[in-house]
């Protein structure tokens, strides 16, 4: 008989993934995602070779935009599964993330830390912020059931700051449960567990001048002959992690959208009233999919922060829960790709793009000392001198000013111009097979 | 309700909606205690009368700046999240045109322009305030309400007026954008960082006794109070007794209706921006006068508190924002007996959510008044 029989179901499995994984990647959305990457990656080798970084210096660039552009992915795939596919409004995204980033940091920050958490292992601290995320995700669902979605947008905004105001407040900066110290640190922030990838490399990852064990060791040695710095090569694979991590989500989400339970979502987002004159009970389905995405929204700060061993409030005011809604709208929602392609374009193009921008303007071209003041800048317009203005543009701050004005007018031309995102119309159909064109797969990601 | 459980009254109608009945109880006991508190001396009168009046202040600013949001949302049906930079606009452009009134000649002004910043400049020197200056604080406050009325209408004209046949979250995500938009063009403009207006100095204030002691209440608090309460009379006064008022309430109830009935509805829309905007820009000023600073996100941090006024009143109901914003005023600063002043505003969003839940129409009934 066949191969399967002799190599049992593990083997018959393996080749189910392979295969899916060879169909996958013959689709149009793998090879799209591939060349945006490569694309990006392009792009920003030139942009270091001009600002005249050395190889090291391009390795890490690229390391950052591929974090960034993983983080993003995650959150904007989490936002996607609750606007794209349920319809329900959630601008509250920064808040469940903030629950996950601090219960992983209640849970597993060693207790000798200046705001202690209780020692736990990374990996319950991890589950258990998801799992916060999650139940807040729940609660927040209640509103969702019986809420417009104007509504909905202003009582997950609410419990979004209410979540950060509590985090913030010096009632929690140090507390204690029994004779458990906690604390979350206030206005102050608070340390996280060690970075999970530096205890891969090092003999003693709590400590800043420890010596790198065996595979460290090795592994710094090879990047640098190449001329790679050691926390680069941290970098990479902690990035290279976010990437299997972003993977992992659009594999699970692809499933539970071509599942049963996805086709009724979608059947929910279509037309609610007609899924439920089909029997399906949507109210149950809408809180699943909330849920869903508030655990995913957990895990993406949680992967966040974890490089960065740091956590304050500041982090999750509410603009970051628009950076994820504009990286969406970008990538277009109802479209897992779209989301991963949203997130990175976002996170490379719009959030560091300008900064990038401003650097090779800067270093070209010599445009003088800024003025003090716009006055000034437009002083000079008087005499026909149009460098103080772009001196004044090309400061440090205001150039971070008008980033977030240019997110805004993006916002504003996308939701207008092309409120179905760059990919166009790429929303998954509700039913199983596609009724509007019989030739083709479904392949839409 | 049939004929058995309305014999049961009271305790039928809690009954039939336990969590209603549970809040109410909840309201009881916080006021219970209250009672408890002042009888026992647990609580000063003259602590209590501080609360009072501090949260009449915050919630006339609320209210105010409420009004400008209610009408937008009856008439435009969306949440309009720019609303909180339109305030801080308001207070900006006034407060310049004040400083400009009262320093010129004697400050550069660049620096005037800029409200110091970038440069040193001495709010003392300039003596601002309302019995120092009291022509600068009217040309600021005229100012600042013809500049926003102005700006709200451009914005309309550039954003949501392409977009009037789209859904009331697409409009909100642009609302969105363009209170990012508007936000950082200040602080492109200005340079971020609070400003001192008219802290620092000595405005008079006369001490109000009560009981054993006696509350302060200064000239800038009374401003605030006297002209947000004369600004929503006249509100009153044109959305009740005028032809622009009775056109207004027509398109909030049904839009379709109001156009058939021959009512010019984009005329309609662009008083209603104007009205708005040029309230929400006094209310930014005033705002603005009564702290003495000011800084670039003043008005995105009043936001959802505006939001939580309006929707306590009733989303859409003019006089509901006015009562809901001092309800979330007063109750803010009356929760200082429970609460540290770090969880007060999450006791406010709290509010919010519960009234969301249990009556989305708000306390006042859902009266859509305009």
């Amino acid at each position: 008989m066949s191969d399967q029989d002799r190599r049992g179901p593990v083997g018959s499995r393996v080749d189910a993934v392979a295969d899916g994984v060879r169909s996958f990647v013959s689709t149009s959305d793998a090879r799209l995602l591939l060349v945006f990457a490569l694309t990006l990656y392009g792009l920003f080798t030139v942009v270091s070779v001009l600002l005249g970084y050395n190889f090291n210096g391009i390795v890490d660039t690229l390391r950052r935009i591929t974090f960034l552009s993983g983080v993003y992915a995650i959150l904007v795939l989490a936002l996607n599964v609750q606007w794209g596919y349920a319809g329900l409004f959630n601008i509250g995204v920064a808040g469940f993330m903030a629950v996950g980033v601090y219960t992983m940091a209640i849970l597993s920050s060693p207790t000798t830390n200046t705001f202690p958490g209780l020692g736990l292992p990374l990996p319950i601290g991890i589950v258990g912020g998801v799992l916060a995320a999650t139940v807040l995700g729940l609660l927040a669902a209640l509103p969702a059931l019986r809420l417009r979605g104007d509504y909905l947008a202003i009582v997950t905004l609410a419990m979004a700051e209410i979540v950060r105001r509590v985090f913030r407040s010096p009632v929690f900066q140090e507390f204690s449960i029994g004779s458990v110290q906690l604390g979350t640190g206030g206005s102050r922030g608070m340390n996280l567990p060690e970075n999970p990838i530096r205890t891969l490399f090092y003999q003693n990852p709590g400590e800043a001048g420890s010596p790198p064990n065996g595979l460290g060791s090795a592994l710094f040695d090879a990047a640098s002959a190449a001329g790679i710095e050691p926390s680069v090569v941290e970098g990479w694979v902690y990035a290279t992690m976010l990437v299997v991590a972003v993977g992992l989500v659009y594999w699970l989400l692809r499933r539970v959208g071509n599942s049963p339970f996805g086709r009724v979502l979608k059947a929910v987002r279509e037309d609610e009233v007609v899924a439920r004159a089909l029997g399906k009970d949507t109210r149950l389905f809408k809180v699943k999919a909330f849920a869903v995405g508030c655990a995913l929204m957990g895990l993406g700060g949680i992967l966040w922060r974890l490089s960065g061993g740091y956590v304050s409030t500041t982090m999750f005011q509410p603009i970051y829960t628009f950076y994820v809604f504009v990286a969406l709208i970008i990538g277009g929602a109802g479209s897992n790709t779209g989301s991963i392609l949203g997130g990175a374009a976002f996170a490379s193009l719009l959030f560091e793009g300008p900064n990038f921008v401003r650097r090779i303007v800067t270093g070209y071209v010599d445009v003088g000392a800024a003025p003090n003041s716009l006055y000034d800048a437009i002083a000079a317009l008087g005499g026909l001198d149009l460098t103080p203005l772009v001196a004044y543009s090309l400061s440090d701050v205001n150039v971070s000013a008008l980033r977030l004005v240019l997110l805004g007018v993006v916002l504003i031309y996308l939701i207008q111009n092309r409120p179905e995102g760059l990919l166009g119309h790429r929303k998954e159909v509700a039913s199983p097979i596609d009724l509007t064109d019989r030739g083709t797969e479904e392949g839409d990601g | 309700m049939t004929e058995r459980e309305s014999g049961w009254g009271l305790l039928g109608a809690a009954g039939a909606r336990p969590l209603v009945a549970i809040l109410w109880l909840v309201g009881l006991a916080f006021l219970a205690h209250l009672g408890w508190l002042l009888y026992s001396g647990g609580l000063g009168t003259v602590t209590l009368a501080g609360y009072l009046w501090e949260g009449t202040i915050l919630g006339m600013s609320y209210g105010l700046a409420g009004v400008g949001l209610a009408m937008t949302y009856s008439i435009l049906s969306f949440a309009n999240f720019a609303h909180g930079d339109l305030v801080t606009s308001g207070a900006i452009s006034g407060w310049i045109a004040a400083f400009l009134v009262a320093g010129l000649g004697d400050f550069s002004i660049r620096s005037l322009v800029h409200l110091g910043g970038p440069y040193t400049l001495n709010t003392n020197t300039l003596g601002l305030s309302v019995t120092n200056a009291p022509l600068a604080i009217v040309a600021g406050l005229v100012v600042a309400a013809a500049f926003t009325a102005v700006l709200a209408v451009a914005i309309d004209r550039i954003v949501f007026r392409p977009m009037r046949d789209q859904s009331g979250i697409a409009l909100l995500i642009a609302s969105v954008g363009v209170a990012l938009a508007l936000r950082y063009l200040l602080v492109f403009g200005l340079q971020a960082g609070p400003r001192g207006l008219t802290a620092g100095q000595v405005t008079p204030s006369v001490a109000i006794p009560i009981g054993v002691g006696s509350i302060s209440v200064g000239a800038h608090e009374i401003t605030l109070v006297v002209v947000a309460a004369l600004l929503m009379l006249a509100t009153h006064v044109v959305l009740r007794y005028t032809k622009l008022g009775t056109a207004m309430r027509a398109m909030a109830d049904n839009e379709d209706l109001a156009r058939v009935t021959g009512i010019p509805t984009e005329r309609v829309v662009l008083t209603t921006w104007l009205l708005g905007g040029a309230l929400t820009g006094a209310a930014g000023f005033l705002v603005a006068l009564e702290r003495g600073t000011l800084s670039m996100s003043l008005g995105w941090d009043l936001l959802l508190l505006i939001f939580a006024a309006v929707i306590l009143g009733g989303i859409g109901s003019v006089y509901g924002a006015m009562v809901g914003g001092v309800i979330i005023g007063i109750s803010s600063r009356l929760s200082l007996v429970w609460l540290p002043e770090s969880l007060v505003v999450v006791a406010a969003f709290l509010v919010m959510i519960t009234v969301l839940l249990v009556r989305p129409s708000g306390i006042m009934g859902g009266v859509r008044t305009a």
